[in-house]
């Protein structure tokens, strides 16, 4: 084997250009005879479109073209196709590229102006008349059941699009026997995408030439080919879809937009290239986000804090479209028992329309939520019973003897959720270790003496990560001794041109920096999936390990004969493989390849297939579970509600880590966008469906100012599903986040007998506790 | 008829003569003017700090700023921190060192920060660079190694100096 | 988000500018463009005209009069904030300054800009309110003086004419024995305040002589806390008294909006107010 790469902490190979500038953000591309769109959208969250009228718009200077539904004609008027069809939709709703008659969400697309400059768009756009006749939105979810609730589309028969339902083990019976049964209910609200970088789409057609090509800020380039494809009626092979650099995604960039649509067919009515970039008010009421969850739970447990069982219902919000399908409250309900060994679980729920931005995957997905639940449910058992929190998930904890240990919970593709490997309560000993728990209790004194309100929180989180079914990767050596390295994978700054590098030079014998890496651009690799789900490393990684094998065996099988040695004297090293014992006899990799890769008339060797190539799709052969326990320690100013996160200690376990700088870095980003949507984001719509935190000054993300440092210790519990030994590590430092944070404030206002129902917490509504609780106290 | 002007600005040490429409930001200019999309235009209301860009020395949205405006004055983006032969500056060494980037959309408007404020700021504590750096949103990093990276090259300038 | 079109003027004087303004119906002034930028930019206001005032002469810098700070219009944020004779005499804007935006938007953003926009939570206004600064406006008769108790109209609207220039802000400076807090809470660093108090004291070592609190992002105006300014006077510095002054704070009017209740205004007044004059207090008897 040559120099092995996996483990060492490999500077990024992505860096040096995007630091210099030279990144290609799909608004940094231009083409020649390029024009410039920019959308009308619907100002109000549910109305009748009775007539539009663009003439005045159509007029201005520089103005190319207007469009509208009626301009689109009989073969292009047909609603966007639902990617994800499921049994449990009852009632489906996808949009039109732009909408017809209806519209049902602030920021739906209503019109596209294509002008000389977006400039001249964006003052078209005022110019263009739409009479609206107003129908009453529906906005709330716990209110969209009702009787008398306004239905978010015209036609639905209620709010209701599906029901679903994860329900295993023996219910009554845990419920029957428990020597307590608690109960909860509180409302869980997570934010939107805010990627750095808003989306973008330019859109190139050539019937006769290249067909058509999307420039795209997106983490699924070949999903985005097919659903084009599809609603075109067109061959996938004439649609190509390359995401270039692409400034965060976050799973709002996961799905296929009406814009992409639109864009497409504007530049194929101009006849040129058209360019579309989001600007952030458009982000705000465009791009998907996740939005409301309501929960309603109960716990039964023993009197030594054993949970028996956990039941309840969930209200769950779903937008005004079904984009996603069910993504979503799957994978809410998926991790449903946690870390925790429950032998029964039967949870509910309803998938409830409102009329705002249609809702997807923000970090995490629904896993968030799903761990939030439980957390809470055992932070409420430690609560009643008096035993510490790491106590009661000490006892309640799937048992590392346990492993391989079957939930009962179901994956997205209905296979069995089976933890594969961990240690959970070594985890946890790890986070307390790492955030000093054991001398809290004298640091809470020592500051409460002092007049300050400190508290400390633990949550566990497992993640099912990597689920499949492939992401492969071709590997070929170049006739320079360079090595290409083709995937599918779309990178949103998650490094994986680095990763990648490191497994297939370590493989190959060459150096990370002879790597050529190409990804996302559908006309570059057969297939590919996306990236979501914390799902590259663990099927990216084991194809690139698996190709580059391959190719590692063909290289030595045909330097074995060039040479005349045996291939187990065989090694490769810095791109020249060797005969041990013997330093002057050597081929390059690059002379093996041109052997593979004559010129006319010449023999490819006997026995070898032409090209010094392999492409592989081995990936992992079920979902690994990663793990994390994390420690938050708050301070909490009652004049004002403020928290302020003094420490935060996370415990984490990914499996074998490829770079373990690159999963540093996804951890305390994730940990970060965890804290964000436990105070800070918060997406508030008016009871008429209007967004009203529409800038950075109203919606507020997490900034350095606030944000603890974070510190991270690892354990490496090798996956037994793939052949590197990995686990996905995308979303581990989001999903627990919320949870330790809110046990922290409790745990700070213990005195005024706090407790939250509600996330992210505001420092007003925390006000609105404590005050209750002095009331409480005094009375 | 669009409102225009002709200016001359000095960007990244090289003077440029352009005719610009009035109402267009400096950071479009840069970006589509000047073909030098290393600033990136993240809200453009001034928050997220993506834009970021010096002029005459000192840290400002190009957002918030029109192009006119810049006439007669020195701009600086991140295409100008590296040395004319390509050598990343200590700042933009330690980021990558540092882990710094992601996605690397903020990052010009957080390198074009931070040399700035390095340089009136040369000794700065954990809680001045957070500070420093609060008007610049990242999402991808959590922000540590962004002000590991600071504070790394803070100390090498003060060794060295 | 681009700007409407727009036509644009960068007068050389105070009195170019006013004349563009006399000339122009429909013409908004561009100081450091902090605010004024965004709104063009999300197309909240489309001005025919735009005149810049980032090139007139004579409108920028601080004067110390013996008595008052005479301070140009246009001096950035950031030169106040560097500014020794500001230090000196008014070391209270420093500190209230640190919570204006953010280090990049205090290099273009100057006072007048900040005064003539109005953000209810502002902090300059706040802190102008606490001093009783004098604004200057230049038109096309003369110069006037306003004091700032006349300066707010309505929500986010200065008592300024149509063709009227904000060119300089007059602020009596407190003796060099004063104390002072400025305190505010804001979600989050360099955002508005959800509620800015500035507090000063002047002692002769133990009596307050003089007070001065005023409570920001409260209405569409600072208020002054005159009934608490008065019983504190001839007081002692102390908690109760500063615990007294909180409580009248708690009863100012607030407003409520999509964000925070006016309850939340109020409390979070009674608690910022006592911190203010904590801090004052300590530096009163720091510096007496």
């Amino acid at each position: 084997m040559g120099v092995r790469y996996l483990g060492a902490e490999v500077q990024r190979m992505e860096d040096p250009r995007l630091l210099a500038g030279h990144g290609r953000y799909v608004d940094d591309i231009t083409m020649e005879g390029m024009l410039h769109a920019a959308f009308l959208r619907a100002p109000m969250a549910h109305a009748k479109i009775r007539s539009i009228d663009s003439s005045r718009a159509t007029e201005l200077l520089g103005v190319h073209r207007v469009i509208t539904h009626a301009d689109l004609g009989a073969k292009y008027s047909h609603r966007m196709n639902q990617l994800y069809p499921a049994p449990v939709i009852e009632q489906d709703k996808t949009q039109y590229p732009l909408a017809k008659d209806e519209v049902c969400y602030v920021g739906e697309t209503v019109a596209v102006v294509v002008a000389d400059s977006r400039a001249i768009a964006e003052d078209a756009l005022a110019l263009i008349e739409v009479d609206y006749e107003a129908l009453p939105a529906v906005v709330n979810i716990r209110t969209a059941l009702d009787d008398d609730a306004p239905l978010a589309h015209a036609d639905l028969s209620s709010n209701l699009m599906g029901k679903m339902r994860s329900s295993f083990g023996d219910i009554e019976d845990s419920f029957e026997k428990a020597d307590h049964v608690f109960s909860a209910a509180f409302m869980q609200h997570r934010g939107g995408c805010h990627s750095m970088e808003t989306r973008g789409v330019i859109a190139r057609d050539d019937p006769w030439g290249d067909g058509l090509t999307l420039w795209t800020s997106a983490q699924s380039p070949y999903l985005i080919r097919r659903a084009l494809a599809t609603w075109l009626d067109e061959s996938e092979e004439r649609v190509r879809v390359i995401a270039p650099d692409v400034g965060g995604g976050f799973g709002p960039k996961a799905g296929f937009y009406p814009e992409e649509i639109a864009i497409s067919l504007a530049a194929r009515i101009m006849k040129c290239p058209v360019k579309w970039i989001e600007d952030r008010r458009e982000h705000f009421v465009s791009t998907t986000t996740q939005r409301d969850q309501h929960w309603d739970l109960e716990v039964a447990c023993t009197a030594e804090g054993k949970i028996l069982g956990l039941r309840g219902k969930v209200t769950h919000e779903n937008g005004a479209y079904v984009p996603y399908g069910i993504l979503l409250p799957n994978s809410s309900l998926t991790p449903l028992p946690g870390a925790y060994s429950i032998p029964a679980i039967d949870v509910s729920v309803d998938i409830v329309f409102t009329n705002t931005v249609p809702n997807s995957p923000v970090r995490g997905a629904g896993r968030p939520c799903g761990i939030y639940a439980v957390e809470r449910m055992v932070q409420v058992v430690s609560r009643e019973l008096g035993i510490d929190p790491a106590e009661v998930r000490r006892r309640n904890y799937v048992r590392s003897d346990q492993m391989p240990y079957e939930t009962g919970a179901k994956l997205r593709g209905g296979a069995p959720c089976i933890y594969d490997s961990g240690d959970y309560e070594a985890l946890l000993e790890k986070a307390l270790d790492l955030s000093d728990y054991n001398s809290f209790k004298e640091r809470q004194a020592a500051a409460r003496a002092e007049g300050r309100y400190l508290g400390i929180g633990v949550s566990s989180c497992i993640e099912d990560t990597g689920m499949g079914p492939y992401e492969g990767t071709t590997v070929r050596v170049e006739s320079s001794g360079k090595v290409a390295v083709r995937t599918g994978a779309a990178s949103q700054g998650q490094g994986h041109h680095t990763m990648i590098a490191m497994i297939v030079a370590g493989n190959l014998g060459v150096k990370p920096e002879d790597i050529l890496f190409e990804s996302a651009d559908t006309a570059k690799f057969s297939h590919g999936i996306g990236t979501i789900g914390s799902r590259v490393a663990a099927n990216v990684g084991p194809s690139a390990h698996d190709a580059a094998s391959q190719v590692r065996e063909k290289a030595l099988k045909l330097a074995a004969e060039v040479l005349e040695a045996s291939e187990a004297d065989l090694d490769i090293e810095d791109g020249l493989v060797r005969v041990n014992g013997a330093p002057d006899l050597s081929i390059s990799l690059g002379e093996l390849a041109v052997k593979l890769t004559p010129m006319s008339a010449m023999r490819v060797p006997t026995g070898f297939d032409p090209v010094l190539e392999a492409t592989s799709f081995d990936g992992s052969s079920g979902a690994p579970i990663a793990c994390g326990s994390n420690v938050a320690e708050v301070e909490v100013d009652p004049g004002t509600g403020e928290v302020k996160v003094l420490r935060y200690s996370v415990a984490h376990d990914c499996g074998v880590m490829i770079n373990p700088m690159v999963v540093h870095g996804q951890i305390v980003g994730g940990v970060v966008h965890g804290i964000g949507n436990a105070l800070f984001e918060r997406m508030i719509y008016d009871d008429q469906g209007q967004p009203l935190t529409m800038n950075y000054g109203e919606y507020l993300l997490p900034l350095a100012s606030e944000m603890p440092r974070v510190d991270v210790t690892h354990m490496e519990t090798p996956s037994p599903l793939n052949s590197l030994g990995v686990k996905g590590a995308g979303e581990g430092g989001t999903i627990p986040a919320a949870a330790a944070i809110v046990a922290a404030i409790e745990n700070a206002l213990e005195e005024f007998s706090v407790e939250i129902d509600y996330y992210p917490v505001d420092p007003q509504y925390l006000t609105e506790l404590i005050d209750k609780g002095k009331v409480q106290a005094a009375e | 008829m669009a409102d225009t002007r002709d200016i001359e600005v000095t960007v990244n040490g090289e003077s440029h003569a352009a005719n610009v429409e009035t109402r267009t930001s400096l950071g479009d200019f840069l970006r589509h003017g000047l073909g030098l999309t290393g600033t990136h235009m993240g809200c453009e209301h001034g928050v997220c700090g993506a834009c970021t860009v010096m002029v005459d020395g000192e840290a400002v949205r190009s957002c918030l700023m029109l192009a006119v405006q810049t006439n007669g004055h020195e701009v600086t983006t991140v295409e100008g921190l590296a040395e004319d032969d390509g050598t990343l500056s200590p700042l933009q060494e330690a980021f990558w060192k540092h882990h710094g980037l992601q996605c690397g959309f903020c990052t010009p408007g957080m390198l074009t920060s931070l040399t700035a404020f390095l340089r009136d700021n040369p000794d700065p504590s954990e809680r001045d660079v957070r500070e420093a750096i609060s008007g610049n949103i990242c999402r991808c990093t959590g922000y540590q190694g962004i002000v590991d990276a600071a504070l790394d090259v803070a100390k090498t300038m003060q060794k060295g100096s | 988000m681009k700007p409407a079109p727009f036509i644009y003027h960068d007068p050389a004087t105070p009195e170019e500018a006013v004349a563009l303004l006399s000339q122009h119906e429909d013409a908004k002034v561009l100081a450091g463009g902090q605010s004024l930028m965004p709104m063009l930019n999300m197309r909240f206001v489309l001005p025919d005209h735009v005149i810049d005032l980032n090139g007139v002469a004579g409108i920028s810098g601080v004067v110390d009069s013996g008595s008052t700070l005479e301070i140009g219009a246009m001096t950035r944020q950031r030169d106040l904030v560097r500014d020794p004779a500001v230090n000196a005499k008014i070391p209270i804007m420093p500190e209230a300054l640190e919570h204006v935006g953010h280090f990049q938007t205090r290099n273009r953003g100057t006072i007048g800009g900040s005064l003539c926009h109005l953000d209810p939570s502002a902090e300059l206004p706040c802190l102008m309110a606490a001093y009783d600064a004098v604004l200057s406006a230049h038109g096309p008769d003369g110069v006037r003086d306003i004091p700032f108790t006349e300066w707010p109209l309505a929500y986010m609207i200065p008592t300024l004419g149509p063709d009227e220039l904000l060119t300089k802000i007059t602020v009596p400076y407190w003796s060099a024995n004063h104390g002072y807090g400025f305190v505010e809470f804001a979600r989050r660093h360099g955002d508005f305040a959800l509620i800015a108090v500035a507090a000063l004291l002047e002692t002769d070592g133990d009596t307050i002589l003089q007070a001065s609190i005023s409570i920001g992002g409260a209405g569409v105006r600072p208020v002054r806390l005159a009934e608490a300014e008065a019983a504190l006077v001839g007081g002692n510095i102390g908690a109760d008294a500063f615990k007294a002054a909180a409580e009248v704070a708690r009863g100012i009017d607030a407003m409520s909006d999509a964000y925070v209740s006016s309850a939340y205004r109020q409390r979070l007044a009674a608690t910022l107010v006592e911190r203010a004059l904590i801090k004052a207090g300590e530096r009163a008897k720091g510096s007496a």
